[in-house]
């Protein structure tokens, strides 16, 4: 199971590909199930990226947890939160804004 | 200190208006992110994890108040409040919006400061030892050749596409506090016997994922030959080394492929080619230099003596900090002090915009207005009187930055690791923090003694790791974080690549597994005044990995 992510161009601030935008948050990213769906999110990145909306495109490996998109790879995983050590900063700083 | 002319400020303003130009094009879409990644380089912009990352040069780690509180304006302006400085005596912002680095880098321009060369492979910010001009067992200043350096390589056309990134290292002290060892190039700034300067050379040293220390090709370099020789050495390395293969693309694997006896016949061949010609340093450009780089004037001060013999009965905080944080100076009334930027628990080398500005104010009130930032990610105040030192003492105090821990454990080097960097393969800050926390009592660590540890989340080594007494790398395998450990590396005029001891360690493991090596170190020492590298290199690794596997070969 994967999803597209990448870093928006303006700020550099991580995002993932969700209902046919780019969401600030990982929790309810586009999933792609199968190798055509895969394809499908990588044509969109590639587009994106194209249109410098985005820079740094990426498939990433997820699971479902909670019902919440959650990375496998702690490296995507502190992508998706923030820093470890500073839980004030990045997504896991307003924790309303990863469940929404 | 140094001074912008006329050609330094024009040349930042207009590049300053060429990246500004280039930022906007890149987000009108004019340019791609192909064409715009090598230029967003050259200007120190990178892209990390969470966000972009800015890094501004801070020349040979100097800087004033004005400049330091600049930094702690772009913190609390464009950035979340807070800045990293790094091992190259840099700083980095880890939130920059890229639309807002063309307005960071005009309020940098304004206090003479900038971001170029800070990455690309070009050469990039010429560090020095961080007491330079205040340390008492110094030769020379080292920062008006580090400088002379500098104008000389900014963007030098025939060095700004080397086979790979290029840093060099000026030291004047025989104790080396710059870790010139490690660099690409290597300079030692030294008398002959005429009582002449020059300067020893070194090629070829480097960390990452092959570490190699510095070959010396050079025993004294006559100071006017300075550039002619520095280009001698990268012209060969532009012509021979490899771009074939980005991990194999540094000086230092030329000269390990080539051999130092063939490259040095090389460099010195090309050298005959230039050595008289325009780039001989006229005595009159050194002495111009040398004139910005005028230490203050230090009025004698004697009282400090008496004041500090008082203040430190009173305090033993403060005592302990006077012995851990403070050393000699050339001058006798006055010393220069570490501010510790690890304090316990802390991210090592971070510092809030109120820190940074409150640092400025005392450096301004008592330090003539000079500072500086360490390789081993600390400030520096390099000129103090003796008799201020209680009150910046207890101004440090005042903003949690009067950690008595200068040169011990807690004293420790990371790189930002997986927390922030794209490169990172596992977390290095938490592993420090825990450490610093398990060594938290200063007794304690005072008993220890001199210990340097150092930890890179990667095999890029930028929390040169190899080079640290004790050295942790943190690798990923197999889905989790993994700590591998090393013993005896050093980065002082002894320099040495330390030794892997045995397998790595688990993110629980590890503080532990560095508990055992500290203890058994206690254990084997001769006595308190035999550090933990002498110890090291006199009974090598065996008792150390007894302590550490012993259990393990016997269960199995």
């Amino acid at each position: 199971m994967k999803v597209l992510t990448a870093n928006r161009l303006s700020d550099g601030i991580a995002v993932w590909y969700a209902d046919g935008g780019w969401a600030e948050t990982v929790g309810h990213a586009d999933l792609a199930h199968d190798k055509a769906a895969e394809d499908r999110l990588e044509a969109i990145g590639a587009a994106a990226y194209a249109n410098n909306e985005v820079v740094d495109v990426n498939l990433i490996d997820v699971e479902m947890v909670d019902g919440l998109v959650e990375p496998v790879r702690l490296r995507e995983k502190i992508r998706a939160a923030g820093p470890t050590i500073r839980t004030d900063l990045g997504k896991q700083a307003s924790p309303e804004a990863i469940g929404a | 200190m140094y001074r912008y002319d006329e050609f330094d400020h024009d040349f930042v303003q207009a590049r300053v208006a060429e990246f500004t130009d280039q930022v906007e094009r890149r987000l009108s879409g004019d340019i791609t992110e192909d064409q715009f990644r090598p230029l967003r380089l050259m200007n120190g912009v990178y892209l990390q994890l969470h966000a972009y990352m800015l890094r501004i040069a801070v020349p040979y780690g100097t800087l004033n108040s004005k400049q330091m509180r600049m930094l702690g304006h772009i913190a609390r302006k464009y950035d979340k409040g807070y800045g990293h400085f790094t091992t190259r005596q840099n700083i980095q912002f880890n939130w920059p919006a890229l639309s807002d680095i063309p307005a960071i880098l005009a309020d940098l321009a304004s206090v003479e400061m900038h971001a170029i060369q800070t990455s690309g492979n070009c050469i990039r910010n010429v560090t020095a030892d961080h007491f330079a001009g205040a340390a008492a067992d110094e030769v020379a200043d080292p920062r008006p050749y580090a400088e002379i350096l500098r104008q000389w390589s900014s963007v030098h056309p025939e060095f700004s596409f080397l086979p790979r990134k290029f840093k060099i290292a000026v030291t004047g002290a025989e104790r080396d506090r710059a870790a010139i060892q490690t660099h690409d190039i290597g300079l030692h700034l030294k008398k002959n016997a005429a009582g002449e300067l020059g300067f020893a050379v070194y090629v070829g040293g480097g960390q990452g994922r092959t570490p190699m220390v510095a070959r010396k090709i050079r025993d004294f370099l006559p100071e006017a030959d300075l550039l002619s020789y520095c280009t001698a050495i990268l012209r060969v390395y532009n012509l021979y080394g490899r771009r074939d293969n980005k991990y194999k693309a540094r000086i230092k694997i030329l000269v390990h492929e080539t051999g130092v006896e063939e490259i040095t016949r090389q460099i010195e061949a090309e050298w005959q080619e230039l050595k008289d010609a325009e780039l001989k340093l006229p005595e009159a450009d050194i002495e111009a230099i040398n004139a910005y780089f005028a230490p203050p004037t230090l009025a004698n001060r004697p009282e400090g003596d008496d004041l500090l013999k008082q203040a430190r009965l009173d305090s033993k905080n403060f005592s302990q900090w006077l012995d851990q944080n403070v050393v000699t100076h050339r001058h006798p009334d006055y010393a220069a002090v570490t501010i510790s930027l690890k304090g316990i628990g802390e991210v090592p080398g971070d510092a809030t915009d109120s820190q940074m500005e409150a640092v400025a104010d005392i450096a301004e009130k008592y330090a003539f207005d000079e500072l500086r930032v360490s390789h081993e990610q600390n400030l520096i105040l390099p000129h103090v009187a003796r008799a201020d030192l209680k009150a910046v003492y207890d101004a440090l105090v005042e903003i949690g930055l009067a950690t008595a821990n200068s040169n011990l454990i807690s004293d420790i080097i990371s790189c930002p690791g997986l927390d922030y960097c794209a490169l990172a393969t596992a977390r290095s800050i938490p592993i420090a923090q825990e450490i610093s926390q398990r060594f938290a009592s200063l007794e304690r660590q005072r008993e220890i003694g001199e210990l340097k540890l150092k930890i890179s989340g990667c095999i890029n080594a930028c929390g040169h790791h190899h080079v640290g007494h004790i050295g942790i790398l943190g690798v990923e395998k197999k889905g989790s974080e993994l700590y591998q450990v090393t013993l005896g590396g050093s980065a002082d005029e002894n320099t040495s690549v330390g030794e892997i001891i045995g397998r790595g360690f688990s993110s629980e493991e590890i503080t532990d597994a560095i508990e055992q090596i500290v203890d058994t170190y206690l254990g084997l020492r001769l006595n308190p005044s035999e550090r933990f590298i002498d110890a090291y290199r006199r009974v090598g690794p065996a008792p150390f990995k007894e302590a550490l596997y012993a259990g393990e070969t016997k269960a199995a």
